[in-house]
């Protein structure tokens, strides 16, 4: 019975019926509902897909890809071991990832191709970032946030939560790497009126001692007092040179404290009043409170339904911030501000390799 | 090339720490004692001797200089026996807090050092003054003035020789759209002028003249005090001993001396490049530097000078 093109059939019967007899294997009863490879022998109800695909760590999802990187181990293991035709049954059976092309084969679909190429790669960028010296890690960064559409708050990001020291060491690498200095770049490539702040930001070599001037502070709180109270649509606070010199040539301290003293004077948190500038909101907070600012962005990039860049901003702040006194502040708030540990909630959105490097290194500051 | 000259074999700090120490002794000051240490030893061997003088002595060597000079001589002796980034640091402190008259000072700290210099006097800032000086700088200044000298005090230009000739061509058309039109402070002029490197200034400054015939410093002789920023920040930047040549003969030739001017001058470049300075001051006076230093100042002040300058008598 065994001829014609089922003349591997035969094959591996005979080496599986002499696997049996020499106790080499033995074959035990699986129950169907049990049966995590049943997908890949018959055709399943919708549950039935569900569940099994479930089972072998690959999720099914209409939109966009659940969590961060991949769970290898769980692919290795099933994927690995099928054949053509078990792989071929997998494809026609998981309709959310492969399309029937009108050809006849069941093609990717693109999105999710592509999801998967970035999960994928996502533990070897964690990696390669890692491993960098901050200064080109931050240099880089300058330059992706430039050369990718002006991405302003990466650029703000990496300006203002680095100390005057590494601020300065990633110009530096700037100058090797791209031959050019960060400033004349983001001068020449932004056009927009946040344009002089930024170029501001990065060049600033801020004061780090203890000393304030606390009347000065006062009063430079006041500059902000009145800036917001008489903001009006012809000028952008942001353009405003008061606003600008302030907050780019003042030491974090003194910024805090006038944080502190706008606090006193309007009841209101600085960052908060500054809703209607982004640019501006975003400066505060990295400034004045960076962990917040960091523990923000990291509860609502660390879910299971968002974009790509956000995602990368969950390594990048882990992977930037892992070897900071910063990191365990930034671990502290996120907990107090919202009930979970980080780490748990890493365990709960990301998986495989990619996962446990992350969870690795934020233990670091334990 | 410097004109700092020192002895072929130099004393060790701890002697000429003796040798200083015996100058400020009794009555009055040994000043000649003075001026053939100091102004014989480089910036590293100076920072050696304070060193060795506060171990020694436990005294900071500045401070007894201090006590025991007078007027200009020892205003040069202190600002010539400092760091050169300390230096920096202490000259951009008194500019800032004097009228705008001063600014071009802030100009020619940010223009005519290198980019690694401008970064050490920063710090040096810090260290000394616990505030930054673009802190300082926007503090002190407003309007356009402020619009130049922050973004110049703050640049860190890259270094290197690289030069995009295209970049070049379109940024002079730009220079000289806004200069024609006298729109000295636009944005693009301050943006060109505050964050290109010191090579691509120098390519983008001849097309100028190639593209449009005149010399863009020709362009900018008559206005006012911002124009007169402007101009100082481009000698700065690529033709820096003619800058300097320029204020000495301001210093030198105006009724009675700008010592300050001078003081600075000589004891910021004597380990830089003065002695091309020099020579290009005999170029354009055709009297030598020394002659008209001479000529112009007394006494041990002028000793100081010559010293540095490499011509004692």
């Amino acid at each position: 019975m065994y001829n014609g093109k089922y003349r591997h059939i035969r094959r591996r019967h005979n080496t599986i019926k002499e696997l049996l007899f020499s106790g080499i294997i033995i074959v035990d009863y699986v129950k169907s509902k049990d049966n995590v490879s049943d997908s890949l022998t018959k055709g399943l109800s919708r549950e039935g897909v569900e569940r099994t695909s479930k089972g072998m760590g690959l999720r099914l999802r209409t939109s966009q890809h659940d969590g961060l990187g991949v769970d290898e181990k769980l692919f290795i293991s099933l994927l690995g071991k099928w054949d053509r035709n078990e792989r071929e049954s997998y494809r026609s059976h998981t309709t959310g990832i492969f399309v029937e092309d009108e050809r006849q084969f069941q093609r990717w679909n693109d999105h999710h191709l592509l999801q998967l190429r970035q999960d994928f790669l996502r533990l070897k960028d964690a990696v390669v970032v890692y491993t960098m010296h901050p200064w080109e890690r931050d240099a880089r960064l300058f330059n992706e946030a430039l050369l990718k559409g002006s991405q302003h708050h990466i650029l703000i990001e990496t300006a203002c939560t680095r100390s005057s020291q590494q601020l300065l060491g990633a110009r530096h690498a700037y100058h090797s790497l791209f031959e050019h200095s960060v400033e004349e770049e983001i001068a020449f490539r932004i056009k927009t009126p946040e344009r002089k702040l930024l170029v501001a930001l990065v060049s600033s070599h801020r004061y780090e001692g203890p000393r304030v001037d606390n009347n000065l502070a006062k009063a430079e709180a006041m500059v902000f007092v009145n800036a917001i109270k008489n903001a009006d649509k012809m000028k952008q606070l942001v353009e405003e040179e008061e606003i600008v010199r302030i907050l780019s040539t003042r030491s974090k301290l003194r910024l805090k404290a006038i944080y502190d003293h706008y606090k006193e004077i309007t009841g209101n948190f600085l960052d908060e009043d500054l809703d209607g500038d982004l640019t501006l909101k975003q400066v505060v907070q990295c400034l004045c409170a960076p962990q917040a600012y960091f523990s923000n962005i990291l509860i609502s990039s660390l879910r299971l339904d968002v974009e790509e860049s956000a995602k990368d901003s969950v390594t990048r702040i882990i992977v930037t911030k892992a070897d900071d006194e910063d990191m365990k502040l930034i671990k502290e708030e996120f907990q107090s501000k919202y009930g979970t540990p980080l780490a748990a909630k890493l365990k709960e959105v990301a998986n495989g390799s990619y996962r446990d490097f992350l969870l690795t290194i934020i233990s670091k500051s334990d | 090339m410097a004109s700092l000259t020192v002895p072929a074999h130099v004393p060790s700090a701890a002697e000429d720490c003796e040798q200083l120490r015996s100058a400020f002794k009794g009555w009055g000051t040994n000043e000649k004692l003075i001026i053939s240490i100091l102004a014989h030893r480089t910036a590293a061997q100076r920072k050696l001797i304070r060193q060795t003088y506060a171990e020694t002595f436990g005294e900071d060597l500045l401070k007894e200089l201090d006590r025991e000079l007078t007027h200009d001589f020892e205003k040069l002796v202190l600002v010539w026996t400092l760091d050169p980034s300390e230096r920096d640091a202490h000259l951009a402190k008194e500019a800032t807090k004097r009228w705008t008259k001063s600014n071009f000072v802030l100009v020619e700290i940010a223009c005519t050092r290198s980019p690694k210099e401008l970064v050490l006097a920063r710090e040096a800032y810090h260290a000394r003054y616990k505030k930054s000086l673009e802190e300082d700088v926007a503090y002190h200044t407003t309007g356009d003035h402020r619009k130049l000298l922050v973004p110049l005090v703050s640049s860190y230009r890259y270094g290197g020789e690289e030069v995009d000739l295209r970049l070049a061509k379109a940024e002079s058309k730009i220079l000289h759209e806004k200069i024609s039109d006298k729109a000295y402070s636009d944005d693009e002029v301050i943006r060109i002028l505050a964050t290109r490197s010191k090579a691509q200034l120098n390519a983008t400054l001849n097309h100028y003249k190639d593209d449009h015939g005149e010399d863009i410093l020709k362009q900018l002789e008559d206005g006012d005090e911002f124009v007169a920023l402007l101009r100082a920040t481009i000698k700065g930047l690529v033709y820096p001993e003619h800058y300097f040549v320029e204020v000495l003969r301001d210093a030198i030739n105006r009724r009675g001396t700008e010592e300050d001017h001078l003081t600075r001058v000589i004891a910021s470049r004597a380990e830089v490049d003065l002695k091309i300075i020099a020579d290009e001051y005999q170029k354009r006076d055709s009297i030598p530097l020394g002659r008209a230093i001479a000529k112009d100042t007394r006494g041990d002040y002028e000793s100081m000078l010559l010293a540095l300058l490499g011509q004692e008598d």
